[in-house]
């Protein structure tokens, strides 16, 4: 196998840089999912149809307009500068953030769904037998939505996996630090290193297949009926 | 009797009005609002009864505080759960209601056993007035505890559903519509046991329902509504005796009849109806109307009158051939409803029982029906 | 006799540029990225003078190798370095002895702000900036005429940690102009017009720090038999060119 420390470095990075990116992702997405199952608000809309973007938007924009506003003259860049912590560009921290906004509507759909297929009816169950608000939450809402999780949780790493728009843009190409394995397959093939890349694009088509035939057969095989992706 | 009321949440404030519920809502939703007064009694079922879309789960969801009222007022044996006028509003888990959904609502992750406790281990241990073991053997479910409810049939599920609801030792039992998703069967299934609640249960039950034979049956207080606003409240035989649903049982029954002008006589100031789907006309006092005209009339049950001779010498106006479909009696015995198909309609005749056994009155009997008066309803 | 036979010749040119005119076509043109800033002039004039229109697609120069290899439309290679129109033609892929160097590149230190990099380079050797951004020295010539400036100054070990990569030199800019990184290694026909820095402060890197940035062009399979092909190759080789891409802060 022609891989070398670099490559190894660059897989280890991205799994880590998929891994925390996910659980900051099942932190965050939970509430606005829930939000976005539950609210009868005018701002319904426009704030799904945000979460949606990265859906539509290519990478690179959303990597143009981060690397904007994570510099020096930036909203995101003023704010950190301000808290002392510099500018995020070419950090590991500020390809989390890129990430999070990357793979948001993978983990807030499903989870979104979960809760919309759940409904009311479990939870005024719960308020009707002295369960608050949080108790209903964690003892109805959280199992009855176990499968959306594990949807929106592998979804959410995959695509992470899968990201290199973004990382392009703010990344700068740094070894144990910005440069993912998507990066380094990038460039392979600019210095037509063909065995290299292939090795490493070949693993990432592997890994995508095993992640899809794992969902997709949970779901098939799954005893909830719930729908969790549409 | 299965426990004395529960001690009150300290939380809870109190007002002057022990053995009794007292409530009023207000809820507009679009194209509906529901605006009530109702006065129950602190303990015994009270039915609330009407036609779907009539607001009847509305007001229990009010009960429970599932529903905020946009105004509204709630008391239930002394414990003050809303008063909008206050600013008071107990939350839905804050409130001792056992509710008890139309499907059951039974939590599909959890084994019936877990489904049973999720109310119970809320309820401080002080605050319990019936154990695992005794709702279980109330219902009838021993064999069922460990079955997810998945696996249960629709009669199970809202015996466990009822269960459930009474191991929150609940200060007031809400019921909605409990029978209404099953068959007649599972109906026969679960009857019994809510007669046992209704026998065995101190605390008030509210049972919403459309079933006349439920409400017969379990009820010893009868709210109907309509169209949102209460249109008869009292003791059941009571209200039975006063409303005026045609199928609820009643004394001041009426019928609904559609009829079209066939002539109009000018010298006695009488209008003639054709009777649909028959040669059968009716005559009533009236200026004239257009000759097709379709009326719609109403008439009385205590205005018709039978006999089994077509009886010339009587000053009856109309004398309508008939034939017998079936009769109710009437809770005081005297009376009897006897209902009669005069051509395509049907009319309501209260006759005493004494008339009824005396003219042996048997079902597809032809007789002939005096209609001593009817008012017209509207034109169209 | 001398006059007529000029004449003639002046009437047969007409005549064949009046062919050349119906007979107009286009060309594919593959570009470097850095080589970008010229061409809509280049393609102006060439139009003018000939009539072919350019078609004109931006890459990096690893990526464009990529898919001329893999039968991308392209006839014209304008690449960013000698390098890769060698091996281009080495492999068959292109018409022997087309490739010529249209194009030396000079390496500029630039900043988005003013007066951030001095003259002579010393904001360098100072070494008081976050980042320093260049172009992957294993993808891109510029990057590559880069490190070799860090190495010839002996800056290599003490900038490394502060270096930051763009995947083209496209991008090395972007990282400067939006302020990420301080200061980069950009090709200074990127900030260069007119003979003119277009914004903030550079130092224009002595050409004798790096080797040269050799810029080949060269004709492929898919135009060897395309005439507008060969008449861009003419047209780039021309005067009106070099005087377009000096303006660039390119030389010849």
């Amino acid at each position: 196998m022609p891989l070398t420390k670099a490559d190894f470095a660059a897989v280890l990075l991205t799994f880590e840089l998929a891994s925390l990116t996910t659980l900051l992702l099942l932190l965050i997405g939970t509430p606005i999912a829930w939000w976005l199952a539950r609210t009868d608000s005018r701002w319904k809309q426009p704030i799904g149809a945000i979460v949606a973007l990265p859906l539509v938007l290519p990478p690179t924009v959303i990597g143009f307009y981060l690397l904007v506003s994570m510099g020096p003259h930036g909203v995101i860049g003023q704010l950190t500068q301000s808290l002392g912590l510099g500018t995020l560009t070419f950090t590991f921290a500020g390809l989390v953030i890129g990430s999070v906004f990357y793979s948001l509507p993978f983990v807030v759909q499903p989870l979104q769904n979960a809760f919309e297929a759940i409904g009311r009816a479990p939870l005024e169950a719960a308020a009707t037998l002295r369960a608050g608000p949080w108790d209903a939450f964690f003892t109805v809402v959280l199992p009855l939505a176990k499968p959306g999780f594990v949807t929106a949780a592998i979804l959410g790493f995959a695509h992470t996996v899968g990201e290199f728009g973004v990382v392009l843009m703010i990344g700068g190409n740094i070894p144990g630090k910005t440069q993912v394995a998507s990066v380094q397959i990038y460039n392979h093939v600019e210095t037509m290193q063909y065995a290299q890349a292939h090795w490493l694009a070949g693993g990432m088509v592997l890994f995508s297949f095993i992640v899809l035939l794992a969902l997709y057969s949970g779901r098939s095989s799954g005893r909830s009926s719930t729908r969790v992706w549409q | 009797m299965i426990w004395p009321l529960a001690r009150r949440n300290p939380a809870i404030r109190t007002v002057a009005g022990a053995g009794e519920i007292q409530a009023r809502f207000k809820v507009e939703h679009a194209g509906f609002t529901l605006d009530v007064e109702l006065n129950l009694p602190g303990r015994g079922v009270s039915a609330l009864f009407g036609h779907s879309g009539s607001g009847k789960t509305s007001c229990l969801r009010c009960f429970a505080g599932l529903d905020q009222p946009s105004a509204g007022y709630l008391q239930v044996n002394g414990e003050l759960w809303q008063d909008s006028a206050q600013g008071v509003f107990v939350p839905a888990h804050q409130r001792a209601v056992g509710y008890v959904f139309q499907d059951a609502n039974l939590f599909a992750h959890l084994t019936v056993r877990r489904n049973l406790q999720y109310g119970l281990k809320r309820i401080p241990a002080a605050q319990r007035r019936i154990a695992l073991e005794q709702a279980v053997e109330l219902l009838g479910i021993e064999h069922l505890l460990e079955r997810l409810p998945g696996k249960l049939s629709g009669g199970e599920q809202q015996r466990v559903g009822i269960a459930r609801a009474l191991l929150t030792s609940p200060r007031l039992l809400l019921l909605d519509e409990p029978l209404a998703s099953l068959d007649l069967k599972r109906k026969q299934e679960v009857l019994p046991y809510l007669e046992r609640l209704h026998q065995e249960l101190e605390i008030p039950i509210v049972y919403v329902s459309h079933s006349p034979d439920e409400v017969a049956r379990l009820a010893d207080h009868l709210v109907l509504l309509e169209d949102g606003k209460v249109s008869a409240s009292g003791p059941l035989k009571e209200t039975l005796l006063r409303a005026d649903l045609p199928f609820v049982f009643e004394d001041d029954a009426e019928a609904v009849v559609d009829g079209v002008v066939t002539a109009h006589d000018q010298a006695y100031g009488l209008l003639s109806l054709q009777l649909p789907d028959s040669q059968i006309n009716l005559r009533l006092p009236h200026g004239p109307l257009p000759l097709g005209q379709s009326v719609r009339i109403k008439v009385k049950a205590r205005d018709v009158s039978l006999s089994l001779q077509q009886a010339e010498d009587s000053s009856v106006l109309n004398l309508l051939p008939a034939r017998v479909v079936d009769w109710i009696n009437v809770a005081e015995q005297a009376h009897v409803l006897v209902r009669v198909q005069v051509g395509g309609e049907q009319l309501i005749a209260r006759i005493t029982r004494y008339s009824f056994d005396r003219l042996q009155i048997q079902r597809e009997q032809l007789l002939w029906a005096q209609v001593k008066s009817v008012s017209l309803l509207s034109t169209h | 006799m001398h006059r007529r036979l000029s004449q003639a010749l002046f009437t047969l040119c007409i005549s064949l540029s009046c062919i050349a005119v119906t007979q107009a076509g286009d060309v594919q043109l593959a570009v470097a990225a850095n080589f970008s800033a010229p061409i809509p002039a280049i393609a102006r004039g060439f139009e003018e003078a000939t009539g072919h229109r350019l078609v004109t697609a931006y890459g990096a120069t690893g990526q464009l190798y990529a898919q001329i290899k893999n039968g991308a439309p392209f006839e014209v290679f304008l690449a960013a370095d000698e390098l890769t129109p060698a091996k281009l033609e080495s492999e068959g892929e292109a018409v022997a002895g087309s490739r010529f160097t249209y194009a030396i590149g000079a390496l500029a230190l630039w900043s988005a702000q003013v007066g951030y990099v001095d003259e002579r380079g010393a904001v360098l050797k100072a070494n008081k900036f976050q980042h320093l951004a260049i172009a992957n020295p294993k993808t891109a010539p510029y990057g590559l005429a880069a490190a070799q400036v860090l190495a010839k100054l002996g800056l290599s070990q003490a900038v490394a940690p502060k270096l930051v990569e763009g995947q083209s030199i496209a991008q090395t800019v972007q990282f400067v102009a939006s302020g990420n990184a301080e200061l980069g290694f950009v090709a200074l026909s990127q900030v260069y017009k007119d003979g003119l820095l277009t914004s903030g402060s550079a130092w224009k890197v002595p050409a004798e720090l790096h080797t040269p940035i050799r810029q080949d062009a060269l004709i492929l399979k898919k135009g060897e038999h395309n005439p507008a092909a060969m008449a861009l190759v003419e047209y780039l080789k021309s005067e009106k060119v070099a005087a377009i891409i000096t303006s660039y802060g390119y030389t010849r």
